[in-house]
């Protein structure tokens, strides 16, 4: 226990995800448009990013780690990449 | 014996289902493993069984549809994926690497429970009166149609997913992190560059799967649009989502089965695999290509064309590293100083399949073809000449290698090879008229058919009577040997990996001393070049 800290990253990061959650659900109430869309994925994708960085510990490493955690993201992108191929040619 | 080995440490239950060392947890794992093996059996032998004749005398259509998709679920999340990593590899990979454990011992064992409640809340969702969705889950038909236990199975293989997470993590951190000294990266085994690869597979895919599950249910349950039009979801949603699990899960099953090949098909044949980095950068290119191409089990789906091409193409080239493997393992077989024993019996019969059910599988990511194909006997003898052919054999054989490790027992090799020939007869008779019927027309999931198609609906049954046999053979004979067979040596084959180092069976920790290699690999031709010891 010598490298215990007080978890106040962990505190900040719960409340910033809060006060996200309360900004997606009240945007999602204003007329945007197609905008709806892009600011509900621009919330969720920093969420995520305080997630891996906070709470998974992403921010204090380095090498082999971060690498794995890249290749998740990677993957995401095939995914939505390929995925989304379909939706965007179908006729 | 004398000296103290992991069975004889300890005798009580207790020891057993707490234990922590990675021998025990994969024993666990291979009694349970073999439970839903016969399970998943069973409900195949009832399906050739109705099969045998067009008309419906043994089932109704409704219970046709149980049993296929009890088959179904039962093989491939309870049997194939877990098979040969988490009974052989549990049991080798430290042994390979010279390492005491896995990274996480109790990680390990908590795999296994979790792996065990999952199966049995499948199992429950099955005798309660099972599940008609067939083993992939298909939407609407699985949210808004069905009447059977369809949530309760996807909990059990939701929950069984989490068991696959924790293995391949485990396996990635002991892999890296605890080789002995000298054991560098391209001095492993080719069986660990594949189960690397298998692991980065169930770490990155698994969660997809959770994820699509878990979606299905929020649409059966509060009707929550995801992939329903009429709601604002999309129909294909689903199948993108669930393939991009399911088709690198064909290569979770069968990269494991491609590593025991490597061992194998060296040992038996006394030299070194030819082009070992081919062979275990394949396993990755394998891994990593093997995400670009779910979308050819979509072609007949509405998809769109310019996805089908891709993916269709995406496919061909998925192909070229397997068609390395192969290669390899034949250049390897020539003018090696070949026995046939056992486990070298199906290490052949495993390429010969493999090499077909690939084949097949070039057929079907053709656009063209795959249009006439789809939904019939074609892709269903297609995908278990990988499957069956492929992954079971290479356990078979894997099990029998390792056996004299694993219980420090031999077995009878006339019984082995009796089994292997059989197995391999048995296989052929089952799968290949059912390719004849697909080029056909005979479409699957259907238990009834015109009677022009008996024919080979009958040879199938008949062939799948004496896989039946021959799959129970090594029960009766390993079973046998376990407790009665000659004393193994530590090193029966006269093999140079570390495992064969220790004694048979291993004591509690592995290794008496700490093991440092000084060599490549399947180094056969220096001081390993005697002649296997168990014939």
């Amino acid at each position: 226990m010598t490298d215990w800290r007080p978890p106040l990253p962990l505190i900040g990061a719960w409340l910033g995800l809060l006060a996200l959650l309360a900004l997606t659900v009240t945007l999602a109430y204003v007329p945007l448009g197609a905008g709806n869309a892009v600011v509900a994925l621009t919330i969720g994708t920093i969420k995520a990013g305080l997630v891996a960085a906070i709470f998974m510990e992403l921010w204090h490493r380095r090498g082999l780690t971060l690498v794995f955690a890249g290749a998740g993201l990677f993957w995401l992108g095939i995914l939505l990449w390929l995925g989304s191929m379909d939706f965007m040619t179908r006729t | 014996m004398s000296e103290k080995t992991y069975l004889t440490t300890d005798f009580t239950l207790r020891s057993w289902f707490l234990t922590t060392d990675h021998k025990r947890i994969a024993i666990l794992y291979f009694a349970s493993l073999i439970f839903f093996f016969f399970i998943g059996g069973a409900a195949a032998a009832a399906i050739r069984i109705e099969l045998a004749t067009p008309q419906a005398d043994l089932v109704s259509s409704d219970v046709y549809n149980r049993l296929f998709t009890m088959h179904g679920i039962i093989m491939v999340w309870f049997f194939l994926i877990p098979s040969i990593p988490n009974t052989l590899g549990n049991f080798i990979v430290p042994l390979m690497i010279g390492a005491r454990d896995l990274a996480f011992p109790r990680l390990n064992l908590m795999s296994w429970y979790i792996f065990m409640l999952g199966g049995c809340t499948t199992l429950f969702a099955i005798f309660a009166g099972g599940v008609d969705t067939g083993w992939t889950f298909y939407t609407p038909f699985s949210t808004l149609y069905s009447n059977s236990y369809v949530i309760v199975a996807a909990a059990g293989v939701f929950i069984a997913g989490f068991s696959s997470i924790l293995t391949g993590l485990n396996f990635i951190v002991t892999i890296h992190r605890l080789r002995a000294p000298g054991l560098t990266w391209y001095r492993l085994p080719l069986f660990l560059w594949s189960l690397y690869a298998t692991s980065v597979i169930l770490v990155l895919a698994t969660p997809v799967l959770a994820i699509t599950l878990l979606l299905m249910a929020t649409e059966r349950f509060f009707g929550v649009g995801i992939f329903d039009p009429r709601i604002g979801g999309d129909p294909l949603l689903f199948q993108h989502l669930f393939w991009f699990y399911s088709h690198p899960a064909v290569y979770i099953m069968i990269l494991p089965g491609m590593g025991v090949i490597n061992e194998l098909i060296s040992c038996f044949s006394r030299k070194e695999v030819f082009g070992y980095k081919f062979v275990a950068w394949c396993s990755l290119a394998i891994a990593a290509v093997g995400f670009l191409v779910w979308g050819h089990h979509m072609f007949v789906s509405g998809q769109s064309l310019i996805a089908s091409l891709v993916f269709s193409f995406m496919s061909f080239i998925v192909a070229v590293p397997s068609a390395i493997k192969v290669f390899n393992w034949t250049a390897t077989l020539h003018k090696g100083s070949i026995h046939f024993d056992a486990p070298m019996l199906y290490a052949l019969a495993f390429i010969g399949l493999f090499t077909i059910g690939g084949l097949t599988g070039l057929f079907l990511a053709c656009l063209a073809f795959d249009v006439h194909a789809t939904d019939t006997y074609f892709v269903v003898a297609h995908f278990h000449y990988i499957m069956v052919g492929g992954m079971v054999t290479a356990y078979f054989g894997g099990l029998h290698y390792w056996w004299p490790k694993i219980t420090g027992r031999l077995y009878s090799e006339y019984w082995a090879r009796t089994a292997a020939i059989l197995i391999f007869f048995g296989f052929n008779l089952t799968f290949f008229p059912q390719f004849i019927l697909g080029a056909e027309g005979m479409p699957r999931r259907y238990h009834v058919y015109p009677p022009v198609f008996q024919v080979w609906n009958v040879l199938s049954s008949g062939g799948a009577a004496i896989l039946a046999v021959a799959y129970l053979m090594p029960l009766f004979y390993l079973g046998y040997s376990a407790f009665f067979g000659k004393r193994a040596p530590a090193n029966p084959w006269n093999a140079p990996g570390l495992e064969w180092q220790t004694s048979s069976p291993p004591p509690e920790f592995n290794f008496e001393t700490q093991p440092v290699v000084t060599r490549e690999p399947y180094q056969y031709n220096e001081r390993f070049d005697a002649e296997p010891q168990n014939a």
